[in-house]
């Protein structure tokens, strides 16, 4: 059945868990259970989206990023930079500052990735014409989007815009820029500095393409707070520029709030917020909201200036971007030198920009054959008379409707709940320590005696 | 498998609970998606009609692994010309429903054209019971 192996840049470290609630709590998918006083995870269930890493109060889940240093191993280093990490720095730092010390820390080539949206918006209203039939259609920007509509609205999959995002884009121009001045392909490496987990699992097990051209994602903060010693320990500024490619305002609004929208004709909306994307989609699936064109949908607060990897807060950062997007409109007229560079491959990356089919892989089902499935879920309206509905967690399941499922698909007991533990005892059909034992299992040590 | 859904009259902003709900359930009983969209559909019609037309009503839904059966029964004005209201366009809604939206008149034949089977019996100043039925994909 399910065991196709995905990978999650999410990772929970047992050492570090203490085996509290607040990462099953949050979880838009119901992912994580505790069990032994560890959180869990069901790979198949993740998106990536980050609400665990924000609320986790240990810091014991963390985003797993290649080492920086084996950018070296290239003689050609890329750094593929997002637009928001310009929005990162307080405003007395410039972006081409930032620029150079990216070069200073060991990067020969920088590029911010929203170049490459002009190509990507004629390509999408490419797609639009070609596909009147699908309304709305679903931007495949963000990755933990693509994802929450793989496990959760299967239905939905038929409706996402199969082309690349400005990353992929932006790899495949820089890849093909320097092969085409005669480097070797290995002496290449294009790294993504990023701002979310969900762009790293998307680079490590792409959703519609075989490979990545990427080789490495490296993490925002990381980036973040090596540039910024960099910057206070020289002292000086402006050691090293490289030329500059001014990204236009649409480049640099492009990963904020209604970026897309505002690109494109028709009746379009953007929504942020993975909780508020579920909402909606939930009515866009039932038809309760038709009409709408387009669909702009960010898994975080804010879009990528919420990525859960950026450090600058996210409403200052939106604010410096948005004043940056105003500035360069002003310079916009002595257009430079590089976008008619990239203008030259246009017709090459609009040839190269289809992803294949996104295929559904629901969740939710119980079993494949549907009267098993109504047997199941007969079982478990059964069970949900007899919890509590008080969603306390303490079985290590989110919601007691999350334990009725865990206990038809035997992932656990009903006897996992404390409600029906107490109930028991009373009845004498189970002892304290009996209890108790059943809750170490769930909560480790934490019901060591002393 | 048999679900239950009270439906208050004029409340339009929980129009859609019950269809959202059974949603929910046949995705966990692995019906095909193209299959859920139809039901949910001529569900959330089905549903909202009540809300704007009757005193109140109860959604019975029976599931087995050949059909849902939906049944909505509402105590209301009844219809008095079905064959009318099965008309594209023709709608009985108060200004104030249709500024919100609704009272297209795409409701009746909506649901038909996404149900397999559609009954309607209808008694003036009594209430309305709507019958939809769609064949599942027994895999």
């Amino acid at each position: 059945m399910d065991k196709q192996y995905f990978h999650h840049a999410l990772k929970i470290s047992e050492a570090n868990c203490i085996g509290c609630t607040h990462c099953i709590k949050v979880c838009p998918t119901e992912a994580i259970r505790v069990k032994n006083g560890k959180a869990h995870l069901f790979e198949n269930r993740c998106v990536d989206c980050g609400e665990c890493f924000r609320v986790c109060p240990v810091n014991a889940i963390y985003v797993d990023h290649d080492d920086f240093n084996q950018i070296f191993n290239y003689k050609y280093r890329i750094a593929l930079v997002p637009g928001v990490l310009i929005g990162q720095f307080p405003e007395n730092i410039t972006t081409q500052q930032i620029y150079s010390e990216l070069l200073e820390i060991g990067f020969t080539h920088v590029f911010e990735v929203e170049h490459t949206v002009d190509i990507l918006i004629e390509a999408r209203e490419d797609f639009k014409k070609k596909n009147p039939s699908i309304k709305p259609l679903i931007s495949t920007f963000c990755p933990a989007v693509i994802r929450l509509i793989q496990v959760k609205f299967p239905a939905l999959v038929e409706n996402l815009i199969l082309l690349k995002s400005p990353l992929d884009i932006a790899a495949l121009y820089y890849k093909k820029l320097l092969t085409d001045q005669g480097i070797a392909e290995e002496e290449i490496g294009l790294f993504y500095i990023t701002p979310c987990a969900a762009k790293i699992a998307a680079v490590k097990s792409p959703v519609g393409e075989n490979k990545s051209e990427i080789t490495g994602v490296i993490n925002l903060d990381f980036i973040y707070n090596k540039v910024y010693k960099s910057i206070k320990q020289s002292g000086k500024k402006n050691c090293m520029i490289p030329h500059s490619d001014e990204l236009d305002a649409k480049g640099i609004l492009w990963s904020l709030t209604n970026g897309e929208k505002d690109t494109t004709d028709g009746r379009a909306l953007a929504v942020d917020e993975i909780h508020n994307v579920i909402d909606f989609l939930e009515k866009i699936e039932s038809d309760e909201i038709s009409d709408v064109d387009f669909l702009e949908l960010r898994a975080c607060d804010e879009s990528c200036a919420g990525g859960v990897l950026t450090s600058g807060n996210r409403f200052l950062t939106v604010e410096r971007m948005k004043k940056r997007a105003k500035a360069s409109e002003i310079k916009i007229n002595d257009s430079s030198c590089f976008s008619t560079e990239l203008q030259s491959y246009k017709k090459y990356l609009i040839e190269n920009m289809n992803v294949s089919k996104i295929m559904p892989r629901s969740m939710l089902k119980l079993d494949e054959n549907m009267s098993e499935a109504i047997k199941k879920m007969g079982k478990m309206r059964d069970i949900m008379e007899y919890l509590p509905k008080t969603d306390c967690g303490m079985c290590g399941a989110s919601t007691c409707q999350t334990l009725a499922e865990d206990i038809v698909m035997q992932r656990a007991d009903i006897t996992d709940c404390v409600f029906i533990q107490r109930t028991m005892e009373q009845k004498g059909s189970m002892t304290m320590n009996e209890a108790i034992a059943k809750m170490k299992r769930i909560w480790g040590d934490k019901f060591n005696t002393k | 498998m048999h679900f239950e859904y009270n439906v208050v009259s004029g409340d339009f902003s929980n129009a859609g609970t019950a269809s959202s709900q059974i949603k929910k359930v046949l995705k966990q009983l692995n019906v095909d998606s193209v299959t859920i969209k139809r039901i949910v559909v001529a569900l959330y019609e089905a549903e909202v009609n009540v809300v704007a037309h009757s005193y109140g009503g109860t959604i019975f839904a029976d599931i087995d692994t050949k059909e849902i059966i939906l049944r909505l029964k509402d105590t209301g004005p009844g219809i008095p010309d079905i064959k009318q209201a099965m008309k594209e366009g023709y709608s009985t809604a108060s200004p104030q429903v249709r500024e919100m939206g609704f009272g297209a008149g795409m409701g009746l034949p909506n649901i038909k054209k996404n149900a397999d089977k559609l009954d309607i019996k209808s008694e003036v100043g009594v209430g309305t019971e709507v019958m939809i039925m769609v064949k599942l994909n027994d895999n």
